[in-house]
């Protein structure tokens, strides 16, 4: 951020300045991928200005108003509301129980290299360091390439309805994601305090506890409170697929074409996560 | 580095407070989501996952499976540029109008402030925008991808729709707030020089926020990739419809293939936005 700020304009895209073919092969590469997506995409913006799609949103948008407000209907989603709020906070809570450790080993400064490890013997550090950082890597890799979505479907197949495969939808996917930038938080910190503990003789526990966590800690809350707030919207969203909470309620009204309950549903939606930004946003303040 | 240092001991209080407030939200949760970790540890939950996860395998490979899988991949990618690309444009001129300093405040608008009349006008095209940008924001992209298939039908293209109106509503904002987060410095430095409103954003301003726009635009397309992959679950294309027929009539063995295809193009994709983003900002 920093360095972006004070580098002169013409500095910002290094490519530019000599007479370099990457901007023409970029450009060129884009423009033909996006092309060839335009096809493969099957694009008709026609079909929008078409007159039985005008029609469409029209029922949709009359049907939207006025919002179902009755309070039976509000009494109904109160507990779905609060579901996923849950769903959240507990998916939240398993990515952090997954990311820590699996975080921990995939961070080469702490496994394998670096100040911690000049003491131990070569092959030392290759089994009880390099073998376990490799596959935390691949592990974290496999959990946070599948998206969450994919995830919710397979454990609704495996554990049944309801809040649980949900809550391990969002657990599994942010565990690798948390776990892949707790390790990338780890590997940036400044290395010099860590080398004065150790020049001190400072012991490794006493190293990571006094050199690395101070330095890294804001960072690591900050990050997995931006999580929650992405995990509330996912949350929300899971419920299509039948892991619980507000996204079923949605996927229901939808496909009745109950309109006015959507726009109700889309209202809490955005309370629910606003109050998480607020929360977690006061949080993050008071901590980085 | 003083920041961090400082940052690192808030006040006892504080932490304590904050601590206990996270465990009781915790508890709440797997009290209302009948989540706990016994359960989840549980010799039955295992058991099950285990069976689940065992009947994956192996991959169909076949090459009808492989080429199915292939072209739901290329779908996917296509759904996301497009998606991504739709959105820059959505995003970037209601980021404009959305941003207080360009419209209406601040260091344009100290050497020739605006007439009253006009100055009303800009406020309200303001407030247009951001409740604009907000609509496209909170409607997540699923929901949106419905409308869209009710509107145009099956296919990719509402799913391009949906992520480009969506991610759009998002880089707005995300656009905006780096708009108003610029170095007054060399804005200044051009006002100075007699520079209008307009040479001040086009020399000023934009050079300024371009890179993050770039990085910002980038990460969106790595969310979008996997957003991509979900809305075929409502129609709309690509490897989340053939997954979705996959589950649900158990083709467990091509579910893995499109799985392996999902995790393949997912991770291009995050290493090719990862070398423009190292490359380009």
């Amino acid at each position: 951020m920093a360095r972006i700020r004070t580098a002169p304009p013409a500095d910002r895209f290094p490519a530019s300045r000599g007479k370099s073919a990457f901007p023409w092969i970029l450009t060129a590469a884009f423009l033909a991928s996006v092309a060839f997506s335009v096809r493969e995409a099957q694009i008709h913006p026609g079909l929008l200005l078409d007159g039985q799609a005008a029609a469409n949103v029209a029922r949709f948008v009359s049907g939207m108003f006025p919002p179902q407000l009755s309070r039976d209907f509000l009494a109904l989603m109160v507990r779905p509301a609060i579901e996923t709020l849950q769903i959240s906070v507990m998916g939240t809570f398993i990515a952090v129980l997954i990311g820590i450790p699996l975080g921990l080993l995939a961070t080469s400064s702490l496994s394998w290299s670096g100040v911690l490890h000049e003491r131990a013997s070569r092959r030392g550090r290759w089994l009880l360091g390099f073998l376990p950082y490799a596959v935390s890597r691949a592990v974290l890799s496999v959990f946070r390439a599948i998206p969450e979505y994919v995830w919710a479907f397979m454990f609704v197949r495996a554990v049944g309805l309801g809040p649980f495969p949900g809550v391990l939808a969002i657990g599994v996917a942010y565990g690798g994601m948390l776990g892949k930038v707790y390790s990338e938080i780890l590997e940036s910190v400044s290395p010099r305090p860590l080398e004065t503990l150790h020049a001190a003789g400072a012991s490794r526990r006493a190293i990571v506890l006094y050199g690395l966590v101070p330095q890294a800690l804001p960072n690591v809350i900050a990050y997995t409170l931006y999580r929650w707030e992405c995990a509330i919207r996912a949350s929300a969203v899971l419920g299509f697929v039948g892991a619980g909470g507000i996204g079923q309620q949605l996927e229901l009204s939808m496909r009745m074409f109950q309109f006015d309950e959507v726009l109700t549903l889309l209202g809490i939606l955005f309370v629910l996560v606003a109050a998480v930004d607020f929360v977690s946003g006061r949080i993050r303040a008071r901590v980085v | 580095m003083a920041r961090v240092v400082a940052a690192a001991r808030p006040t006892r209080w504080t932490a304590l407070w904050v601590g206990a407030a996270i465990a009781a939200l915790v508890v709440w949760s797997s009290h209302g989501t009948q989540v706990d970790l016994g359960t989840l540890m549980s010799a039955e939950a295992l058991q099950q996952m285990w069976t689940y996860a065992s009947r994956l395998f192996p991959p169909d490979l076949s090459p009808a499976a492989v080429r199915d899988a292939a072209a739901g991949a290329v779908e996917t990618f296509a759904i996301s540029l497009l998606g991504s690309v739709l959105a820059v444009l959505i995003g970037l001129p209601l980021s404009l109008v959305a941003t207080r300093t360009l419209l209406f405040r601040g260091l344009l608008y100290e050497a020739r402030p605006l007439p009253a009349v006009e100055k009303t006008a800009r406020v309200a095209v303001f407030g247009a925008a951001k409740a604009a940008l907000n609509v496209l924001r909170t409607v997540p992209e699923i929901v949106w991808a419905m409308i869209f298939v009710f509107m145009v039908g099956l296919g990719p293209f509402p799913g391009v729709l949906a992520l480009g109106v969506h991610t759009g509503g998002v880089l707005g904002k995300l656009f905006g707030e780096v708009l108003e987060d610029v170095d007054p410095a060399p804005l200044e430095a051009l006002q100075a020089t007699g520079a209008g409103r307009f040479r001040i954003l086009v020399y000023g301003i934009l050079p300024q926020a371009l890179p993050q726009f770039v990085a910002y635009a980038l990460y969106r397309w790595e969310v979008n990739i996997r957003v991509a992959a979900m809305l075929g679950f409502v129609g709309a294309g690509g490897l989340g419809q053939r997954i979705h027929i996959a589950i649900s009539l158990f083709h467990e063995h091509q579910l893995l293939t499109l799985i392996l295809a999902i995790y393949l193009i997912v991770t291009i994709v995050d290493a090719l936005s990862s070398y423009l983003r190292a490359r380009l900002v």
